[in-house]
């Protein structure tokens, strides 16, 4: 039996963490590498990192930042953010990530999904979609460009079609839900893992263990994403499985 | 020394960074003259095993392998550098592998035997069931170890599985016989249990260097 996954998410500015994270006990709270390293003792499965620098030098720092936490670390970390070309996800990937995550980028050119997929293998490519629902045509819209900008796809047909393109997991977060705590979206959550035959990842709404055993065992999600929670200590990544082992969920 | 044979087709980078962190010496190589000065070798391995399989022959990686391991000394297959170490795959045709161990590398069926399908690949952490004791095995009590593949190893010898993991299937997930051994999931990716494979097969290595 696989396990259900735990994925903490970390934001990357210009080679340095961001969105205050509260680890006293670290020297340099803005280290990814530290910050990793205490997410993997804490228990964390995965890792995601999000690079959101604004500038060329920025990005260039992302390969520095992948290169020391996968020197560092030895579970698998995911790298999104800025990624545009096949070029962007080779050097990501040769540096030692072992997914590259796709957002914009594969709206605006969903062939770059077969590139990445025909070059490095369905298992190193994610679609990260950030969805909102839309009563006008009754369900969920595409969005990018960090959430600013809608598009004509639905979230559905969308990930089905990233899928058939070669996608191996798809990183899904709830625009209606992401800050509100209340939850992760389930009926989101359940429709698209519903529609597709690879690995789903909530994201977005996470407030407290309960929210992610609802979203484990009522959308029969394969991994859940937190951030805020993790960073400002609300609860743990141990507390959670802890809980979720409590609960007959079956974690590592 | 440990060799890690370069041919083109793995992620070398995390293997070699989890050796660096266990503290065990190694090279990067795709040179059999090279590789024959270590006790040791790694064939790690993403990708497809036709592809992985034509490297090998085109730097005749084969051959190399096939005397290193008639030398007596250790070799480690990981993921698909395990599913080359059977004699064929059926993935995208049919193609012959090194045959050092006995079986043949399938896809893994999308239903389990009830009929609930099952995601391929099979992704992320997943719990060894251990079947006989191995050095390798040594002192593994956690044992989740992290997983991607769409193909498994089919019609293992009983005696060369060591531990298998479910998945609609046994997927056989250590398989070893004198000094062959594989792994199917990543111990490089696998936190303090990988590491600790890692580090059993090094110390296997300084063992049998005794007996050689």
């Amino acid at each position: 039996m696989m396990t259900k996954r735990i994925i903490p998410c970390l934001d990357v500015k210009e080679g340095r963490v961001v969105k205050g994270i509260q680890f006293v006990e670290l020297r340099d709270a803005g280290d990814p590498v530290e910050l990793a390293r205490v997410y993997d003792e804490q228990g964390a499965d995965e890792l995601v990192f999000l690079d959101i620098s604004a500038s060329v030098e920025g990005r260039k720092t992302m390969v520095d930042v992948v290169q020391a936490v996968a020197s560092e670390l030895a579970i698998p970390f995911t790298v999104g953010g800025g990624i545009n070309a096949l070029d962007d996800m080779k050097r990501i990937l040769r540096a030692g990530a072992d997914k590259v995550s796709l957002n914009t980028a594969a709206v605006n050119n969903p062939g770059l999904i077969n590139e990445g997929a025909a070059f490095f293998g369905s298992q190193c490519i994610v679609i990260a979609i950030d969805a909102k629902y839309d009563e006008s045509i009754g369900t969920w819209r595409v969005y990018t460009h960090g959430g600013r900008t809608p598009t004509e796809r639905t979230v559905i047909d969308w990930a089905k079609e990233a899928v058939e393109r070669g996608a191996g997991e798809i990183l899904l977060t709830s625009m209606d839900e992401d800050g509100s705590k209340q939850g992760f979206d389930i009926a989101l959550t359940k429709a698209v893992g519903d529609a597709v035959s690879v690995p789903v990842i909530a994201s977005g709404g996470a407030g407290n263990a309960q929210h992610f055993l609802d979203v484990f065992t009522e959308a029969q999600a394969d991994a859940a994403l937190a951030a805020s929670i993790f960073h400002y200590k609300e609860t743990g990544v141990g507390e959670v499985k802890q809980f979720l082992r409590n609960a007959e969920v079956n974690v590592r | 020394m440990i060799g890690i044979i370069d041919y083109g087709m793995g992620n070398l980078f995390s293997v070699s960074k989890a050796l660096e962190r266990i503290g065990i010496p190694y090279i990067i190589s795709e040179s059999p003259e090279e590789l024959n000065n270590t006790k040791g070798v790694i064939l790690p391995g993403v990708g497809a095993f036709k592809d992985a399989m034509a490297r090998l022959r085109e730097k005749e990686l084969d051959q190399f392998i096939h005397q290193y391991v008639d030398s007596g000394r250790p070799l480690l297959g990981i993921c698909l550098g395990m599913q080359l170490l059977f004699e064929e795959s059926e993935e995208n045709g049919q193609f012959e592998g090194l045959g050092l161990l006995k079986g043949r590398i399938v896809r893994i069926p999308d239903r389990d035997a009830d009929g609930e399908r099952l995601k391929v690949p099979h992704m992320g952490w997943n719990k060894l069931h251990f079947h006989q004791e191995a050095p390798v095995l040594e002192g593994i009590e956690d044992g989740y170890v992290y997983f991607v593949h769409s193909y498994y190893a089919d019609g293992v010898d009983k005696q060369a599985l060591l531990a298998s993991a479910e998945y609609g299937v046994h997927v056989p997930a250590v398989v070893g016989r004198d000094n062959v051994s594989g792994m199917q999931f990543h111990p490089e990716k696998s936190s303090a249990t990988g590491m600790k494979l890692l580090t059993n097969f090094a110390k296997a290595m300084e063992r049998s260097e005794d007996i050689l």
